[in-house]
């Protein structure tokens, strides 16, 4: 029912844009303000979901993370900013999800300074509700932010200690359990990056998995997406691109492990509106070239 | 003098680390100058904030046009510093993690910051719909070729993608619109996105040449 009245609604203004654009009227940028925020209101109003599949670039990342032996250790870097934390958040927290699911070890840091806080409300709404058995120290511990891009990176490929002589709560890394058989970046047996700006999974790539030889995940903001496509998949295990990339994980999540199903899904939510204002957007570039080609036509200049 | 000095200073620490790589037993000089790197950033901050309340004071007082956001800023810099230096509210106290919940910092920055600094982003949605609507024009070939590949591409990240195309037999599943777009990411945009990767590297080593051997000097200011 919500489709059918965001269809009609959507499609409507559509044919009247058009219907303008035609008789070439001009659309008051306001208009197409207020279209865009209608659309994407009307989404989030009726819930409207649309089904995720994983694709090979996405799948790649879970299998990984699927078959690792339980006990594994796998970092994973909050590399970004409130303002990416929309797109990027559900993946690193789909992440702990798996993670955690799958009894392995994680490792959290951060090469960005707002990384540390966004990890910490990760760790209080996901990690210690849905996991209340995971132990600190023994089966996750917080490294927090540590200032010098991939400077930090240069240093820990050889030597955690160097860079990071205590966790986030001021402890010893020697008094942690996980951090007994850990030298340095080298013994993990996955790098995660999430991101999308610099530092970020790219860094990581040249500055750790590649020289460090580590299996290298990341989840990227889908703008900066495409830059990382030339290192996968050799460099770079998969990739996680914006919302709709967090959406494949977490239906799969979901898909292999049911129990996740009644659990905060953010990206599958989002995709509804997103979906929305993509086709706006769409149907925003044919009327605009309709207009553009009418007006050439009559030989106007628009 | 002044600009000797730090054009050799530049020049050995970019020779000693570039030679660190070659050499097994100097390794550890890389690790040495990330360390180095990290104090000298932690300066950085103090220029930067206080930088910050300069430019902003002056503001203030001169009472130039828009001041009173200077006000704000300054305010919203105070506050954090002192709530982020002196982990009020901290359940840890002093030495916990700044981030820990129930602190003060940590309160500000998840219902302050972050909600405030997700907005400005979203708001770029409203700006690419009404660029959409008046510049994406098929004007040229180009242009054409860009607006086409736009095309398979948002509707290759939505369901109505899979929805229009998905009646296509599975032997031309290339042709349906998600197969194509992933084709245009790893065929075009992978060859594109290489061909500017190796550009930047090789440009990258000239200006680190230029600067190991003292012919680039625009980083020390003025003409040359």
């Amino acid at each position: 029912m919500g489709l059918i009245i965001s269809a009609v609604v959507i499609g409507g203004g559509l044919l009247w844009m058009l219907y303008l654009s035609i008789k070439g009227q001009d659309v008051d940028r306001r208009i197409v303000y207020v279209f865009v925020g209608a659309t994407v209101a009307l989404a989030i109003i009726f819930r409207l979901e649309f089904g995720e599949v994983a694709t090979p670039i996405v799948k790649s990342v879970f299998d990984k993370i699927e078959n690792l032996p339980a006990g594994s250790k796998i970092v994973l870097s909050y590399d970004f900013d409130p303002a990416m934390a929309p797109e990027v958040n559900p993946m690193a927290n789909a992440f702990i999800r798996h993670i955690l699911e799958k009894k392995h070890r994680l490792y959290f840091m951060s090469l960005w300074a707002t990384g540390q806080s966004l990890l910490s409300v990760s760790l209080n709404d996901v990690l210690k509700p849905e996991f209340p058995d995971a132990k600190y120290g023994v089966d996750y511990c917080n490294l927090g932010y540590k200032a010098g891009n991939e400077g930090v990176l240069n240093v820990v490929i050889t030597n955690f200690r160097k860079m990071f002589p205590s966790d986030a709560n001021g402890n010893s890394l020697d008094s942690l359990p996980m951090f007994k058989d850990v030298e340095s970046l080298k013994d993990m047996d996955l790098l995660i990056s999430v991101g999308g700006g610099k530092p970020g999974v790219k860094e990581w790539i040249l500055f750790a998995g590649d020289p460090g030889k580590v299996a290298m995940a990341g989840g990227s903001a889908a703008v900066s997406a495409p830059l990382l496509y030339p290192y996968w998949p050799r460099q770079l295990i998969g990739l996680l691109g914006g919302t709709k990339g967090a959406a494949e994980y977490e239906a799969e999540l979901i898909k292999t492990y049911p129990r996740f199903k009644d659990k905060s899904m953010p990206a599958l939510r989002m995709m509804g509106p997103q979906t929305m204002a993509h086709v706006v957007i769409i149907a925003f570039i044919v009327i605009g070239n309709v207009a553009y080609f009418r007006s050439r036509k009559k030989g106007g200049q628009l | 003098m002044k600009r000797q000095i730090p054009m050799l200073i530049l020049s050995a620490v970019g020779t000693l680390l570039v030679v660190s790589v070659f050499i097994p037993s100097a390794r550890h000089w890389q690790e040495d100058a990330s360390l180095y790197f990290d104090i000298i950033a932690v300066f950085a901050f103090f220029l930067g904030g206080g930088n910050l309340i300069r430019v902003h004071a002056e503001k203030v007082s001169r009472k130039s046009a828009g001041w009173i956001y200077s006000v704000v800023t300054l305010l919203g810099f105070g506050i954090m510093l002192v709530t982020g230096l002196f982990k009020i509210g901290n359940p840890n106290g002093i030495a916990g993690d700044i981030s820990q919940a129930g602190s003060y910092f940590q309160l500000l920055f998840q219902y302050v910051m972050s909600p405030l600094n997700s907005t400005m982003y979203a708001l770029l949605a409203f700006y690419v719909a009404s660029a959409s609507y008046r510049a994406f024009r098929a004007k040229n070939t180009e242009a054409t070729i860009l607006l086409v590949a736009a095309f398979v591409i948002l509707l290759g990240r939505t369901a109505l993608g899979v929805l229009l195309t998905n009646w296509i037999p599975a032997q031309f599943s290339v042709l349906q619109v998600p197969n194509l777009a992933i084709w245009i990411m790893n065929a075009p945009n992978l060859a594109g996105q290489r061909a500017i990767m190796i550009g930047i590297s090789l440009g990258v080593i000239s200006m680190s040449l230029r600067l190991l051997l003292g012919i680039e000097r625009s980083y020390l200011g003025g003409d040359n």
